[in-house]
């Protein structure tokens, strides 16, 4: 077993430089580790102007995505015995506009996601009071149901899946549609509003579908599939754009055959 | 804010890299999507070989035969050969990735994805072999 590891990170200092550069750092070997420790160890020990996003280090939070020897990854789930002979290759995720060393823009990716209203939309409220109204006489139990939306097991599978997603963008990073084309929705956004379109309580599934067919749509995804295989939470973008390309085409021909019976 | 990519101001100096024209070629995964998608080309050199096909049975037989002798041609067989291949690989990946987009539930469980390739590869066998049975008969 190696004593230690080369890290070659990807580093860009506006103020000094005009294009990105590398640095190799030299960090203990240690089977426990895993790339976002080597990365901690380097700020601590070695460089404290290395900059890169991190939060809960376990795979929820979606902050420390980075390309590791050329793939999107969460850094913290990626251990260094993977790459036991080094040198492991440290970049900011591709495609994405680089604000310092490891540290991406992620303005476009959150800007897009508000337009797919990736959130319960309701036609009309059920009024909580109504909830409140049928407590039981003597008993002060609320009776379950009027005020609420319930949903059955097999309601929640439908979504389950798809809600899975932390907005890590390592499915951006893999998607070479949404490099060559920036303006492409792109994986996440659109697995997210299938997320809510399959969601029993929502009321919005043909607003989305319009949203998401136009040019920057659905319609852009060429299926490479990468991203699925990206997605460290098995959320399957790519199956979710496809479902969502079959959802739109049948809209398409309801729309045509029965022009009345779609709004 | 304008709608499209709209990146915040307070960062004049980000870096942008330029996504290069042979990015297909960086990984094997994208190579072979690349080609996925390379087989339309022999799909439709097919459809259009069908349809010359079409307008030399109109003809008449002896443009049949003619039409038939030109595909003798050395040529035109190894393009037959290679169109071949890549409508095979076209067919092979549109099977297996068929799962993905078709999600059919049988009492609110998800069929699994080897049930809808095994279904549309026995599909295929079952057109294939009917295609065969005409042919043989005729």
């Amino acid at each position: 077993m190696p004593e230690t590891v080369q890290l070659t990170v990807t580093r860009y200092r506006p103020e000094q430089e005009s294009a990105p550069t590398v640095q190799t750092y030299e960090v203990p070997y240690r089977k426990d580790w895993v790339v976002l420790d080597a990365l901690n160890y380097i700020k601590d020990r070695l460089d404290g102007t290395l900059t890169y996003r991190w939060s809960c280090r376990m795979g929820v939070c979606g902050s420390c995505g980075m390309m590791v020897n050329g793939e999107a990854k969460l850094t913290c789930a990626t251990f260094l015995s993977h790459y036991q002979r080094g040198p492991i290759r440290v970049e900011p995720l591709t495609y994405f506009p680089i604000i310092r060393d490891l540290v991406v823009d992620i303005t476009d990716f959150l800007h897009k996601l508000k337009q797919v209203k990736p959130w319960i939309v309701r036609r009309e409220e059920k009024p909580l009071a109504e909830g409140l109204s049928s407590v039981r006489p003597g008993s002060g139990q609320a009776l379950l149901g009027t005020g609420e939306y319930r949903q059955t097991p097999e309601q929640l599978e439908l979504y389950k899946q798809f809600s899975m997603c932390i907005n890590c963008m390592l499915c951006y990073a893999a998607c070479p549609v949404y490099g060559l084309e920036p303006s492409f929705l792109g994986p996440a956004v659109l697995a997210l509003a299938q997320r809510y379109n399959h969601d029993s309580r929502d009321q919005a599934a043909t607003e989305r579908l319009e949203r998401c067919s136009e040019h920057d749509g659905i319609w852009q995804c060429t299926f490479v599939g990468e991203c699925s295989k990206a997605c460290p939470k098995n959320v399957d973008p790519a199956g979710a754009i496809q479902q969502f390309k079959l959802a739109g085409t049948l809209h398409w021909f309801q729309s045509l055959l029965l022009p009345w019976g779609t709004k | 804010m304008t709608t499209g990519p709209a990146y915040t101001s307070h960062h004049p100096r980000w870096y942008r890299r330029r996504v290069s024209v042979w990015w297909w070629l960086e990984s094997w995964r994208y190579a072979k999507f690349v080609l996925r998608e390379l087989t339309s080309l022999a799909v439709a050199f097919f459809a259009v070989l069908a349809l010359f096909k079409i307008r030399a049975i109109a003809a008449g037989p002896e443009a049949y035969a003619r039409f038939l002798e030109r595909l003798q041609n050395p040529v035109f067989l190894l393009l037959n050969g290679v169109a071949f291949l890549f409508v095979l690989y076209h067919a092979i990946t549109w099977f297996n990735l068929a799962p993905k987009a078709m999600t059919i539930r049988v009492r609110g469980v998800r069929v699994p994805d080897w049930a809808i390739q095994a279904g549309n590869y026995l599909a295929w066998l079952v057109v294939s072999a009917m295609a065969v049975w005409v042919l043989r008969r005729g």
